[in-house]
């Protein structure tokens, strides 16, 4: 056990430095942190022993280093728009983007989970065969689409919700949230539909057929022939079996999630971290670029290495032992 | 895994009897002839700026009163929607199926090799893989086009963002494959035939390509028409973030891009019409690619 969370850990490290490299190999490529420092005006000389005394004309690695060394003590450089650090402007944005994943996660197990086991249960009912319609469609229509389709049915035709911003927010324990108002809740139900909408189909699908081949299994026969109600055995044998792979697949989907709050927080300019990322583009800030990249890489490593350690501690049939598979 | 031996019989009797199968095979083969044809249909030549005039701009489609000349009305720009639509459709289509191609080329390769030889090539290979499924492709994207934009500016960006758009999805995606053609290959090769092929002294390379590759053909036509789907929407997303094929050249997501400014002021033709044509194809080849799953694996669900 001991060796497996080591060896989880271990590659955790190894993702973590991948990422930083690569963030950090876009530093060179995008402008010179001088000019974006002190403007075109300085003189040549001054401007060669600034470059020297910053240490931009060191080799690559050794930039590199000082800049992994400031990264682990939570200096991950200054935003040049912002005039902060890119860290404290990343956290400061990072509660309106939890707020709109914790908001899609609860749409997505509220109908998730129901809708993929009845499917899955009654086959051939309508009721089933209208969700996986939905869902078909559903996967096929970009999370932006159903952003612009929401916006334009609710906000511009009919005119009964927000289109943009989060609202009133109130703040418990330092945490700034939408959650707690009529005013922010209502601000939040259209992001959080439209981010849920690309995920939601792809989860009722997996659970409807996790669970159509749990239901085909021999344990599933025998429970049913040693006389158990047929209840217990969908939702004790059954279910429970088909949580497996749902645990695993639903860890990537929620580092998904992350990527596609860029989209939807661009299209209803939600004030979170994947709007601030795109402006960080479009301003070439590389400093917040490179954070975003890292702080982001940083939840996705982290999610991943749960859900292994999670998936390993539930499924009897993974050796937890340090030797690989 | 093992459905290959009845793919070419009874598919088209298959596809009949399936109703929502042989729609979306009808509505994609319309879709991919009058895109790839779009150049002999389109009343305009949308890529080509002198023929479209600002006087004409944000004309409603016909039925609104409008111009006859424009059937489904004009973007901002005056740019015959329907025209610029087709062309559009044609970008998405090319993106879609060359990206795919690329991920196919190099997961095969890998998963092949992986699968095959096992042991130390493959844990090496498929810790590459895990790696980059951890980056989701529509991140790695933005980040890599957005400093591609920066670096080489607009105007070659301009020229050159379709190829760097399927380069970028094309390599992004390829562990999608790696991992079902090596578990293909590692079913295989236990079987007899292939230990056969190895006895009478044929080298890897031609056991790989006479003999195992071909029996993955099914699970890879099943995934690679939801790669094929994916591709075109991580574009159209893209091209919504600006990130995708430029105004000049717009492919569906561009267009999208282009009339979201015009939404809040009612031209909504704009926005509705690219966006219904982006959610047809891509349902039509989701759709088919259900049907052929279903086919190709007739052990699940078939009580």
């Amino acid at each position: 056990m001991f060796a497996f969370l080591l060896r989880r850990l271990g590659q955790a490290v190894v993702v973590m430095l991948v990422i930083s490299l690569l963030s950090f190999s876009i530093q060179d490529e995008l402008g010179d942190p001088l000019r974006e420092l002190v403007g075109q005006s300085v003189s040549e000389e001054t401007r060669e022993e600034l470059r020297e005394e910053m240490g931009l004309n060191d080799p690559f690695l050794a930039q590199y280093m000082r800049f992994l060394r400031g990264a682990l003590r939570g200096d991950l450089g200054v935003s040049y728009f912002f005039k902060r650090p890119a860290l404290d402007v990343i956290l400061d944005k990072l509660p309106a983007t939890i707020d709109l994943v914790l908001a899609a996660t609860f749409w997505i197990l509220l109908f998730s989970v129901p809708v993929g086991v009845f499917a899955a249960v009654n086959p051939r009912h309508w009721f089933s065969n209208l969700a996986m319609g939905l869902s078909a469609v559903g996967i096929s229509v970009p999370v932006f689409l159903t952003a612009i389709f929401l916006i334009y049915l609710f906000s511009v035709e009919l005119g009964w919700l927000p289109s943009y911003g989060r609202g009133e927010t109130t703040e418990i324990f330092g945490w700034e949230t939408g959650l707690l108002t009529r005013d922010g809740l209502r601000h939040l139900l259209l992001p959080s539909i439209s981010l849920a909408s690309v995920i939601l189909p792809l989860f009722v699908r997996m659970i409807r057929s996790e669970m159509m081949e749990a239901l085909e299994a021999e344990y599933v026969r025998f429970a049913r022939a040693k006389g158990l109600r047929e209840g217990r055995v969908r939702m004790v044998h059954a279910f429970k079996n088909t949580l497996l792979p749902v645990i695993t697949v639903g860890g990537v989907q929620i580092g998904i999630m992350v990527a596609y709050t860029i989209l939807t927080e661009t299209v209803f300019q939600w004030p979170g971290m994947g709007f601030m990322f795109l402006e960080a583009i479009n301003r070439a800030d590389t400093p917040l670029i490179v954070a975003y990249l890292i702080v982001v890489g940083l939840i996705f490593v982290i999610v991943n290495t749960v859900v292994d350690i999670v998936y390993g501690l539930v499924n009897p049939a993974v050796k937890l032992t340090g030797k690989p598979a | 895994m093992n459905a290959a031996p009845h793919l070419h019989s009874n598919v088209l009797r298959s596809l009949l009897r399936d109703r929502t199968a042989a729609v979306s095979a009808a509505v994609l083969c319309a879709l991919l002839l009058a895109a790839l044809g779009a150049p002999l249909f389109a009343p305009f030549d949308p890529w080509d700026q002198t023929q479209f005039d600002i006087m004409d701009a944000e004309i409603p489609p016909l039925g609104g009163g409008a111009d006859a000349r424009f059937v489904l009305g004009t973007d901002g720009m005056g740019r015959d929607m329907l025209s610029a639509m087709l062309y559009g459709a044609g970008i998405s289509i090319v993106i879609g199926v060359f990206a795919t191609l690329l991920q196919a080329a190099i997961g095969v390769v890998v998963g092949l090799a992986a699968g095959y030889f096992g042991g130390r090539l493959d844990s090496f290979l498929m810790r590459i893989a895990d790696i980059q499924l951890s980056f989701t492709t529509l991140m790695v994207a933005i980040v890599i086009l957005a400093v591609f934009q920066a670096s080489v500016g607009l105007r070659f960006y301009e020229e050159y963002a379709l190829v760097a758009i399927v380069l970028v999805i094309g390599i992004a995606e390829w562990p999608q494959y790696a991992r079902t053609v090596r578990a293909c290959a590692l079913a295989e090769k236990k079987k007899e035939y292939v230990d056969a092929a190895r006895v009478i002294g044929l080298p890897p390379f031609t056991i790989l390509r006479r003999h195992i590759l071909p029996n993955t053909f099914s699970p890879l036509l099943v995934i690679s028409t939801v790669q094929v789907a994916n591709a075109i929407i991580t574009e159209a997303s893209l091209a919504f973030l600006g990130l995708g094929m430029p105004v000049t050249k717009p492919s569906l997501g561009s267009l999208i891009r282009n009339g979201f400014e015009f939404i809040f002021s009612g031209a909504w033709w704009i926005t509705a019409f690219p966006a219904l044509l982006l959610v047809a194809l891509i349902l039509s080849i989701n759709l088919l690619g259900d049907w052929l799953r279903d086919l190709l694996n007739p052990r699940l669900y078939r009580r």
